[in-house]
């Protein structure tokens, strides 16, 4: 079988002591792509943060699993060399560190000690990757983030999941702050890596990004859970009618999970 | 409390180490002028470090020959590192203890004048050259204790003069090597730089004993006239046995540059001073240095830029990083005196915690004495940030290389100013080594 497998089961998680997520049931196989839409404040980023294991979020109940092991159990770095990556809605800047020197530690980090990448393969590989991207070549040697604008710390994180090639990606609202054209190549991007070795998790408020990459299945995530999941034609709904629908449908007045109460 | 700093040495010691040396007269009368002072003078007084009870007055001083080497390939192992050998410098002098074991300069440069040699030749071949800067303008005798006891019992040093107009690319680098674990080095560089000369000096201390205890006592003073720049880079790496006491100092008169770029790595104690007089108008001083302390060192680092000129330009940016239980202080001081109008101070320090014993301090001091200037100041001490190491980790770099990247990182825009790749990346080592 192509792939990997991440389950998500019955997940709560917590972020200083108050409970975002309550009960996540959500299965993605390789090659499959699924979008995870909801107003904001329903806990989708949390979901995102929860599977590759932010500081700041606790798992309380419920388990992760990825080809049948326990990620709750590893490390971040160790469930990233498991195969997830988390391009990042607000990627950290590192000063002093330049993109290609960081780069080259992650992909370095996959391989066995004395099996590194040949630094010029990983340089033709790069430029492959920047140019594909329309990013200027100067980024490689910028520090990692700092003084990005908003797209570019975008088409960065796209960089880094072409680059590092996840058996399992989380997109987090990867749209958010592009224009147009910067969101036609952040697509170009991610449905370059499609097939059936990468499943991919896109977090998004917009059915924009969705014209672009056509999910597999839409979930629609309040108060903290799935309730309810399609096929690409709920986006489509969604786009035309908005959640009050799915509100109104599943009896639901407050759709967030009261983080403002 | 004041401790009794008896000396061990006396005058009959240093009217023989003067002959000895067949020193010219007027600097047998210094030293002794100096020894006299000794007992009299005040210690140093870092801020907010105490040295009350550090050892500098226990060591050996008898002249320690270092032996001869014919070329770099005899060096042993650990200072091979220090030198990429399909590129040794040009212009290279090795002092092993007491005496030369190797030196080197281009011809062309001894052609157009520039005298590069250890401060001993200096001393007998171009005496009244060497006494017009000697402890004149930029380090005073009896600017403390420990500089008059420098005077009297200097023992080793560089002497580098570039005249007028004489433009050098080529880096001129020098290698203090106390080899010997108990002998204390009381040693001095002098950098004058003529009229419009340009130069790069960088220079290294090394010493590997942990077990012995002895001293160092290090005076630089470093001269810039009219339309002068220098590019000065160190790596002080003296191992935990030795307490060392470091004042280097600038002056740049009209139009002249003084770039610094020091990696203050000592593994003892240390106090170290770095401050650069603006005197000219249109004189400019970064002053950039890096440090990182470790096991039980204390430290107290000093950097200060001293404005009297029009229109000059001080930058001060010092970067540390802390671990274990070491202390380490840094001061940044800018100052701009009455008449330095359109003069420019600016400072930056930054000290980084990687464990929860580690003690840091940054103090910013501005003093400002004229009204038409600008000036700015910033200074931080943290711990690694969890969401920079979060998003390394999230790329699979393991927890330990993630803290290294974010180590080099911030020290980065320090040693990337080092003025010789082979001297940076030597830094870059010594950091891996200290750090790892």
């Amino acid at each position: 079988m192509a792939g990997s497998v991440l389950e998500i089961k019955n997940l709560h998680v917590e972020i200083e002591g108050k409970e975002i997520l309550k009960g996540v049931d959500l299965t993605i196989k390789g090659g499959e792509f699924h979008a995870i839409m909801g107003p904001n404040g329903t806990g989708k980023s949390t979901l995102a943060s929860a599977i590759m294991g932010h500081p700041k979020y606790e798992v309380t109940e419920g388990s992760i699993t990825l080809d049948g092991e326990d990620v709750l159990e590893m490390e971040v770095d160790e469930r990233a060399r498991a195969g997830l990556f988390l391009a990042m809605q607000y990627p950290s800047e590192i000063t002093g560190v330049t993109t290609s020197d960081f780069l080259r530690s992650a992909i370095n980090a996959r391989r066995e000690e004395g099996n590194e990448v040949p630094l010029m393969k990983f340089i033709k590989e790069l430029d492959k990757d920047l140019n594909f991207l329309e990013i200027d070549q100067n980024m490689a040697t910028r520090y990692l983030n700092e003084g990005f604008s908003g797209g570019e710390k975008k088409r960065n994180e796209i960089l880094q999941l072409m680059q590092l090639k996840p058996e399992i990606a989380i997109l987090d609202e990867i749209d958010s702050g592009l224009d147009i054209d910067a969101l036609k190549v952040v697509s170009k991007g991610i449905n370059k890596m499609r097939g059936e070795n990468l499943g991919c998790l896109i977090i998004t408020h917009y059915q924009r990004l969705l014209n672009y990459i056509t999910p597999d299945y839409v979930h629609v995530m309040m108060q903290g859970r799935v309730v309810k999941s399609g096929g690409p034609e709920l986006a489509k709904r969604l786009e035309a009618e908005g959640y009050d629908w799915v509100k109104d449908e599943l009896g639901i007045e407050d759709e967030t999970v009261e983080q403002n109460a | 409390m004041t401790v009794e700093t008896k000396l061990p040495y006396n005058n009959e010691y240093i009217e023989q180490i003067s002959t000895n040396r067949n020193e010219p007269s007027w600097l047998r009368t210094l030293r002794l002028e100096a020894l006299e002072q000794v007992e009299s003078l005040e210690m140093p007084k870092p801020d907010k470090t105490k040295i009350t009870r550090w050892n500098f007055t226990q060591f050996k001083h008898e002249f320690t020959e270092g032996e001869a080497i014919s070329s770099i390939k005899d060096l042993p192992e650990v200072l091979q590192e220090y030198f990429d050998q399909d590129n040794i410098p040009e212009n290279l002098i090795i002092q092993r203890n007491n005496s030369i074991a190797y030196a080197t300069i281009n011809d062309d440069l001894k052609k157009q004048g520039v005298i590069f040699t250890d401060i001993f030749t200096a001393l007998e071949e171009y005496s009244d050259l060497v006494e017009k800067y000697f402890m004149k303008d930029a380090v005073k005798v009896d600017q403390n204790r420990l500089t008059a006891l420098h005077a009297a019992l200097m023992n080793g040093g560089a002497f580098i003069y570039v005249p007028k107009n004489v433009q050098i690319e080529e880096p001129l680098q020098v290698v203090f090597w106390q080899e010997d674990a108990e002998l204390a080095l009381f040693n001095h560089v002098l950098v004058v730089a003529e009229e419009n000369s340009k130069l790069t000096f960088v220079e290294n201390y090394i010493s590997s004993n942990s077990e012995q205890e002895t001293i160092a006592n290090i005076v630089e003073e470093v001269i810039a006239m009219d339309n002068a720049k220098i590019s000065f880079g160190a790596v002080d790496n003296l191992s935990s046995g030795v307490t060392s006491y470091v004042n280097r100092r600038g002056v740049a008169y009209n139009n002249a540059t003084i770039d610094w770029a020091l990696g203050q790595m000592n593994d003892g104690n240390t106090i170290s001073e770095n401050i650069t007089y603006l005197m000219g108008n249109g004189a400019t001083s970064n002053a950039n240095a890096v440090s990182v302390g470790r096991g039980k060192q204390i430290q107290n680092f000093t950097a200060s830029i001293v404005q009297y000129g029009k229109a000059s330009d001080g930058f001060i940016l010092q970067r540390g990083v802390m671990k274990e239980s070491a202390t380490t202080i840094f001061n940044a001081i800018g100052k701009i005196e009455h008449g330095g109008t359109k003069a420019n101070s600016e400072q930056e320090s930054r000290v980084l915690m990687l464990s929860p014993d580690a003690r840091g301090d940054a103090n910013p001091i501005l003093l400002i004495e004229e009204d038409d200037v600008t000036a700015g100041h910033a200074a931080s001490v943290g711990r690694v940030d969890p969401l920079q190491m979060y998003y390394l980790m999230s790329r699979g770099i393991s927890k330990e290389e993630a803290e290294r990247l974010v180590v080099h990182g911030f020290l980065a825009p320090v040693v990337d100013q080092l003025p010789i790749e082979s001297v940076k990346k030597q830094l870059k080592q010594v950091i891996e080594r200290k750090v790892y």
